[in-house]
């Protein structure tokens, strides 16, 4: 299931990175799986130990499942002078879980980041590729639910 | 009539909405035959406007409006044609009549010159203002030294943090000895605050290619790469689609305008470490391994990526090559001050009004930045401290803001001039608590290969953390600076060795406030939220239970038209109660 990503880059240890990015997006639950890394390892030719190395030093890997949609909220000083506290307060009142967990029926994982690069528009959230800037709690509330209802 | 319609589409205005407000303009104008050109451009800088739209009239004439609605289009095509322009959302206006913003007049814009003027996407838009004349000029009538030499006199410094000479970087990498020798742009920007390299790629993806491409010129290299962090999906986007077409149009790939000069260019993406931005540790990233930075000399320009040499630049250093190179180093030079030539990008965040990109000659005060440029303070609370540089730069205070925004003068205040990233605070920020912040930045952030940098700041934090709860001792202070010294003393890279220095300026600006913390067991900003307690004021609450229904924690007892009560123990302290009441009847102490 892998070949199709694999096939799209020459087997240089180069290529790692968008490798594991590649599969991390395409998986479902936001992760790469362990047998994941064998096929890589073997393609590649380097060990899985590198690998593991690689996908633990990165944060934005993940070795464990997470939900669709991963939220990433910046913790970064800007977002946090700018009220960032308070939308993640919401987030966590909104979802019921704590940082790091994953909501009961999988949608969203919660997460904390460093600065997104869009400090002019504090708070800012990242949920997977898209940006959500200029954060009150009540754009939180529809931002969730409208992707609670793509759902 | 024709006129043309232009909306920003950077992240920053897609965040606010300006897809919708793009696809409104474009219903509009087809709906009801309006011969105009909708365009699509990036940012413009005035990030606190979004999203903007801009019409320009045929004469040229051009008004701005920001913080527009989709609902607001008939109504503002139909002021534009009356030449009426007038309304509450104008934010800039030359030719026709309107509340005039200082924010662009400002400014001198050479990095920024296309951002949010031109398509990003369009590799026409950017040969229409001057795109790839320089590599043509370069290619066509100048020698490699002759381009060195030009980008020494024009006094360009390394926009990446450290300052280093650019033209005097791209000797070595020329005197180098090889066949193979890479080029690479730096596009990790991470420093908290900093979002000027995101705007550029976003915004003039084709600056960054002919700046690398005359590079690669320069120094004899054929093949080049840009790390860009995976946070900024539409710079990669954009960056993608620009060396396609400029590949397509003969600027990059092999014999470019028919010269015997070669050159491509690939994309790497990071996936999330700060540390990967220096420069060692980004080439490790690109070769597939942990971002870990290594000990220098050899520097890249002997060994750098694959053990070639390699020349490594920032995206706003790249971005500022092209037009040196066209208008020549004598009117680069024209701008800055004697050791820094040229302008300079700013990220204006915090609790600033203008917050946003802007590009000032070197050598203008901080006050002017952010009074004039940046519009003074976001509330009525005054101006406490400007973070510059920031996990690796310091907190000035008000007394120092008669500072010029130079290399020298700016490190002189024990901050740095860093990527650009100004986060300006005001009295209600704890400088305590700030530290304590960007200390927990570089101590994530650490990648854990030098003993000082990966444990002495966990200790410093520690400390900070303690001080923030009311369990400081004086000691403590003495103890941070101790750490501090051996951690800068101690670091392989600049992440250590720079990681102290917030806490060091706050030390020497506001260490009144640390001894606050510490003797009286107050945060004099009342943020600290162990040592602030909220309290119902008896004589002024009426018992109207807005607080109560409020409190995310339930922690607020009390009937209908009786004083209520706050559990100090369930309290987190979070500030909603004093938000919520109308009758002031809440004290913060
Ligand atoms: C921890 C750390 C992070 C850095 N991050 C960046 C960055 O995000 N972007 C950048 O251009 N330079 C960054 N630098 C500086 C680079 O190492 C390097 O000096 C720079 O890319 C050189 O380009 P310049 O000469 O054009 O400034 C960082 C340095 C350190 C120590
Ligand atoms: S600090 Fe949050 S986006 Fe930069």
């Amino acid at each position: 299931m892998y070949e199709k990503i694999l096939k799209k880059y020459p087997p240089d240890q180069e290529n790692l990175i968008y490798i594991l990015h590649e599969i991390q997006d395409s998986n479902p639950q936001n992760f790469v799986p362990e047998e994941a890394i064998t096929v890589v390892s073997e393609y590649l030719k380097i060990s899985a130990a590198h690998i593991h190395g690689v996908l633990t030093f990165y944060s934005m890997f993940s070795t464990a499942p997470r939900g669709r949609n991963v939220i990433r909220l910046c913790e970064s000083p800007p977002c946090f002078l700018k009220g960032s506290e308070k939308i993640l307060r919401k987030l966590r009142d909104l979802l019921q879980v704590k940082i790091g967990e994953t909501t009961k029926d999988g949608i969203f994982t919660l997460e904390l980041c460093a600065c997104l690069g869009v400090c002019g528009n504090a708070p800012v959230m990242m949920i997977n590729e898209d940006i959500y800037a200029d954060l009150t709690e009540e754009k939180v509330e529809k931002i969730i639910a409208e992707i609670k209802g793509r759902a | 009539m024709s006129f043309t319609i232009k909306v920003g589409l950077a992240s920053c205005g897609r965040a606010a909405g300006a897809v919708e407000v793009y696809e409104a303009i474009d219903k509009y104008l087809s709906k009801n035959k309006i011969k105009a050109e909708l365009k699509k451009t990036a940012c413009i800088g005035m990030c606190f406007s979004e999203p903007l739209v801009e019409f320009v009239a045929e004469d040229g004439s051009s008004i701005t409006y920001g913080k527009v609605k989709p609902v607001e289009i008939p109504e503002l095509i139909k002021q534009f044609n009356n030449r009426s322009p007038i309304k509450n959302n104008i934010i800039l206006s030359n030719h026709l009549k309107g509340s005039e913003n200082t924010n662009l007049n400002n400014q001198v814009r050479i990095a920024l010159r296309n951002c949010g003027n031109i398509n990003p996407e369009s590799l026409d838009d950017y040969l229409a203002n001057k795109g790839y004349q320089s590599l043509e000029k370069v290619l066509n009538e100048m020698s490699q030294e002759e381009v060195i030499e030009e980008i020494k006199k024009s006094g360009l410094r390394g926009r990446g943090g450290a300052g280093f000479p650019t033209g005097l970087k791209w000797s070595f990498a020329l005197q180098a000895e090889n066949k193979k020798k890479y080029v690479v742009c730096n596009a990790d920007e991470g420093d908290p605050g900093a979002f000027m390299d995101r705007s550029v790629l976003e915004g003039d993806p084709h600056s960054i290619i002919e700046g690398m491409a005359i590079c690669a010129y320069a120094i004899g290299a054929d093949e080049g790469y840009i790390y860009c962090r995976a946070e900024y999906p539409l710079a990669i986007k954009h960056l993608k689609k620009a060396i396609k077409d400029a590949e397509s149009a003969g600027y990059l790939g092999h014999k470019i305008l028919g010269k015997n000069f070669s050159f491509k260019v690939h994309i790497k993406e990071g996936a999330g470490a700060f540390v990967c931005g220096e420069e060692t540790a980004l080439m490790a990233s690109i070769e597939g391994q942990r971002g870990m930075p290594r000990i220098r000399p050899p520097f890249p320009a002997t060994s750098g990526l694959w053990g070639k040499p390699t020349n490594i630049n920032n995206v706003e250093t790249l971005a500022n090559i092209a037009w040196i190179i066209l208008n020549g180093s004598a009117e680069y030079s024209k701008f800055g001050t004697e050791k820094s030539k040229g302008t300079k990008v700013f990220a204006l965040a915090g609790k600033i009004k203008n917050s946003g990109l802007i590009e000032v000659p070197m050598g203008m005060p901080l006050r002017n930045v952010i009074y004039d440029v940046g519009g003074g303070m976001l509330t009525d609370k005054p101006f406490k401290a400007v973070q510059l540089g920031g996990p690796s730069g310091g907190c000035i205070p008000e007394k120092l803001l008669d500072t010029i925004v130079d290399y020298d003068s700016i490190t002189k205040t024990g901050a740095i001039m860093g990527s650009g990233g100004m986060v300006v605070m005001d009295t209600s920020t704890c400088m305590v608590d700030v530290a304590k912040f960007f200390l927990n930045f570089t101590q994530n952030e650490s990648c854990g290969k030098c003993t000082f940098c990966r444990i002495g700041t966990k200790r410093m934090l520690e400390i900070l953390t303690r001080i923030t709860e009311g369990k400081g001792k004086m000691e403590d202070i003495d103890t941070l600076e101790n750490l501090a010294e051996n951690i800068i003393k101690g670091s392989l890279c600049g992440l250590g060795q720079t990681a102290p220095n917030p806490v060091l300026t706050t030390l020497r600006y506001f260490r009144d406030e640390y001894i606050e913390h510490i003797m009286n067991k107050k945060c004099p900003a009342g943020v600290c939220t162990s040592l602030i307690k909220f309290e119902v004021i008896e004589d002024k609450c009426v018992g109207c239970t807005a607080c109560a229904r409020k409190c995310p924690v339930n922690c607020i007892s009390g009937e209908v038209k009786k004083i209520h009560k706050i559990d100090q123990d369930k309290c987190i302290k979070c500030g909603v109660c004093l938000e919520t009441c109308k009758f002031d009847a809440i004290k913060k102490s």
